[in-house]
């Protein structure tokens, strides 16, 4: 286009339109923010309350409070010659500041907004029962020590799971129907059962049967002094949940991908770039993956995301120390604050994505450029 | 259904073999699934898995008798002698009467039995009846096991019994009791038949005595036993219906209602779909597995509970997004125009008109949807959250985990139900691929 076209008045100018591009996806982006923040509030309120059990764990809570001090003093030798009615009241100052510690004697629906405020602000506050391995009560850190272990076992399989699907799914699309194709349709069901049911068999096979790898845990104890033989025993200890989780998800990943490709290789203009006798390569790379290009994106962002959760069953098949087998420790002991600390990172991060998703979709994607501004 | 399942595409999908092999698996387990509650009804069946005196006399930890046979083992199966087939004599004294009973057995084993004990039983007896036992081995040897006064209801545990080990070298009663004294080191067993001698003075002239000697097994039947005795194949076969009965509830009720919503969304729009568009959004950020494990571990873990939570939290689920993209050309078709035209109502064109339309879409992966559920219950089970009286696969699971059976070597305890999970999944998974591809043109012109 040259500057005489732009300034045909016919045309807006292209520099105008670039801001009419803008406007509508800074507005876009700020209806996509707002609608996520919300969307964020009201999951987590909802888990606050489950959590809760719509106040009841608070009765729960205090019972446990009052028998623990009863407890604690009935056995301390110091008190052992107070009176009794003495002793009761120290009973009694000491749960009603245990419960003001906690808050308790404010109504649920009073702290489950206050829950809510300061988790939406991120200060997961302190645990109730459980502390970090090092020692901590604070949530943040319960979390971020966790948080590696899930990241590198899920992070790995999925990693893995993923490039290797999307490659062999290209490979595969190109000759459909040969044997290797088949074989890989024929075996695609068996991804009907989940990971930990594969990691059963496999600790049976490879730990008991054959006692080649560890059957659980993350390293060997004591872990290893140097480097390399913790990094060596790490990997060993991965190796078995890593390959329940390949063979669980795999076929049926290389499945749908497959499909995915040869849908988008039986577009016309595929098919046309054929006919012009371009090479496969170029195809491949111009004209099928081009525009596969933002559910790959989608499906590998989404991917991420779901490593955060991690899986709780396996992580406890495997004995592996992540969020997972943590969230499910905290659901056990009723440790609210490490249940919605765990939640509340896994809803930020997932709003997170989704935006950008949107934002990406909205550049990328010269059709919801122009009708996000209207959404 | 007529619409949805046409002869063309019964033909069309008799064309994969994996959709038969699907469907005959399918075939098998309903067939099981819809027998077990007749053969054993639900109450008996939470009855009898709650476990305690009914299944005293089963082995503990039985592997299934077949796996053993098949290799060609001849394992000990669990005898029971009791006393009312056995000649007993009696003779009169003043006050009383002394009784012989003789509990004889014809051991064909190979290996030795896993436990033995002697249930004992004096009814009506105004005075406690006494009895010395003697073990006769094939080659003459006597074994003195004590005496003992015997209660209405007694259980003596020769298995247990401290002293008498040592009398036997050292060997576990079950196993010294059995052996043959002439092979030096590892014991042998010792084929033949055995008697054990009850000499009984009762003081009474009418009432009995009843004995029933156990020789528990190390096999047991076709799924063997777990650590409380109970037979596994209780657990297998009402798993199935549990199964089953979970599986299709949760995936029916979540792809129904999540078609339904996304209907209305679809064809009211405007702040209707703006409410099921945010709602969707807020159950995607809410982790499922998560709050199951917080609704098992606060309320209940009670199954149908857990159905109900799967259902409600499935209603909002990613799908709505799937649906809506494929409603909304629907709405604007042509034949959907006609049908305003002649002043169907909003409902009437909701399930009349765009329904029906979808729903061999739907069909696939509604199928596939069951086994995905089958497994999240044994998921809960595996977590600990399983049914608290139902008998489930993964129950079964669960205990089979806590008793370290693959440490132990009870293979069997794991495997079994995994394989009937297996089998579920693959089924279910087999059928759904194939529908997959003969109801979707696009995938199946390829």
């Amino acid at each position: 286009m040259t500057p005489e076209a732009s300034t045909d008045p016919r045309r807006p100018s292209l520099r105008r339109a670039r801001l009419r591009d803008l406007r509508h996806l800074l507005l876009f982006a700020l209806g996509r923010l707002v609608a996520l923040l919300a969307t964020v509030l009201v999951g987590v309120y909802l888990t606050i309350v489950v959590a809760n059990m719509g106040g009841q764990v608070d009765e729960l809570r205090l019972v446990q409070i009052r028998s623990e001090v009863v407890e604690t003093v009935r056995a301390d030798p110091a008190f052992f010659d107070m009176p009794g009615e003495e002793r009761s009241a120290l009973v009694a100052r000491q749960v009603a500041l245990e419960v003001e510690r906690l808050r308790l004697d404010q109504p649920f629906v009073v702290r489950s907004l206050d829950y809510l405020q300061r988790a939406m602000s991120l200060d997961l506050g302190r645990a109730e029962q459980m502390h970090s391995d090092r020692g901590s009560r604070e949530v943040r850190d319960i979390i971020t020590e966790r948080l590696p272990a899930t990241l590198l076992l899920f992070g790995t399989a999925n990693l893995l799971v993923f490039f290797t699907a999307v490659f062999a799914a290209l490979h595969l699309s190109r000759r459909y129907g040969s044997a290797l194709d088949r074989t890989v349709i024929a075996l695609a069901p068996s991804s009907a059962a989940p990971g930990w049911f594969y990691g059963i068999f496999l600790i049976l096979l490879l730990a008991f049967v054959f006692p080649l790898l560890p059957a659980g845990g993350m390293v060997t104890a004591p872990p290893p002094e140097s480097r390399l033989a913790y990094a060596a025993s790490l990997t060993r200890h991965m190796l078995l949940p890593v390959a329940a989780m390949f063979l669980s998800s795999i076929f049926v990943s290389i499945y749908s991908w497959r499909t995915f490709f040869l849908i988008h290789s039986s577009e016309d203009y595929v098919e046309m770039a054929r006919a012009k006798g371009l090479s496969s390569r170029r195809i491949e790379r111009r004209y099928i993956l081009r525009p596969a290009l933002a559910p790959i994106i989608t499906s590998f962002l989404l991917m991420l995301i779901g490593l955060w959760s991690g899986a709780i069953i396996l992580e406890q098949v495997f004995n592996w120390p992540g969020l997972g087998s943590l969230l499910f420790q905290a659901i056990g002991h009723r440790d609210t604050p490490v249940i919605i600390g765990g939640v509340v990172i896994f809803a930020y991060l997932l709003a997170g994505t989704v935006f950008a998703l949107d934002i990406l979709y909205a550049l990328l994607d010269p059709r919801v450029r122009v009708k996000g501004g209207r959404r | 259904m007529s619409v949805v399942m046409e002869p063309r595409a019964w033909r069309e999908l008799a064309r994969y073999p994996s959709a038969l092999v699907g469907m005959l698996i399918i075939l098998l387990l309903s067939g099981v699934a819809l027998t077990t509650p007749l053969v054993i009804p639900y109450g008996e069946a939470l009855e009898r898995w709650r476990g305690g005196e009914m299944w005293q006399r089963h082995p503990v930890n039985a592997a299934p008798a077949w796996v053993d046979r098949l290799r060609g083992g001849n394992a000990a199966r669990t005898l029971t002698v009791a006393s009312h087939a056995a000649e007993i004599e009696a003779v009169s004294f003043p006050g009383g009467r002394r009784l012989e009973i003789p509990l004889d057995f014809d051991y064909a084993y190979d290996g030795f039995p896993s436990e033995i004990n002697l249930f004992l039983a004096a009814e009506g007896h105004a005075r406690a009846p006494f009895v010395r036992l003697t073990w006769q081995a094939p080659d003459g040897r006597e074994v003195a096991l004590g005496g003992y006064r015997v209660g209405r209801q007694d259980r003596v545990s020769i298995s247990q019994d401290r002293s008498l080990a040592q009398r036997l070298g050292g060997l576990a009663p079950h196993v010294g009791l059995l052996s043959d004294p002439q092979v030096e080191g590892e014991p042998e067993v010792l084929n033949g038949r055995y008697r054990l001698l009850l000499e009984a003075v009762v003081f009474d002239e009418q009432a009995g005595l009843e004995a029933e000697l156990v020789l528990y097994g190390r096999v047991h039947g076709i799924a063997g036993t777990d650590h409380q005795r109970r037979d596994l194949s209780l657990a297998l076969l009402w798993g199935t219906p549990v199964a089953l009965a979970f599986g299709l509830i949760a995936a029916v009720g979540t792809t129904l209602t999540t078609l339904v919503i996304a209907a209305v969304g679809v064809w009211y729009r405007g702040w209707v779909d703006a409410v099921i568009q945010r709602l969707t959004e807020v159950n995607m950020i809410l982790p499922v597995l998560p709050i199951l494990v917080m609704v098992g571990t606060l309320y209940s873990t009670s199954i149908w509970l857990m159905l109900g939570v799967v259902v409600v939290l499935g209603i909002f689920s990613a799908g709505i997004k799937t649906y809506r993209a494929m409603l909304l050309p629907i709405r604007e078709a042509p034949y959907i125009e006609a049908a305003l035209a002649y002043g169907a109502s909003d409902l009437r064109i909701v399930w009349r008109y765009m329904l029906p339309r979808i729903l061999p879409v739907l069909i696939p992966t509604f199928v596939t949807l069951i086994p995905t559920f089958v497994f999240l219950e044994a998921s809960l089970a595996v977590l600990g959250l399983g049914d608290p009286e139902l008998p489930t696969w993964g129950k079964v699971l669960n205990d089979a985990q806590s008793q370290s059976a693959l440490y132990n070597g009870y293979v069997y305890w794991v495997v079994a139900p995994a394989i009937l999970l297996m089998l579920t999944g693959l089924g279910f998974a087999m059928l759904g691929f194939a529908l997959d591809r003969v109801f979707n043109p696009r995938l199946r012109s390829l």
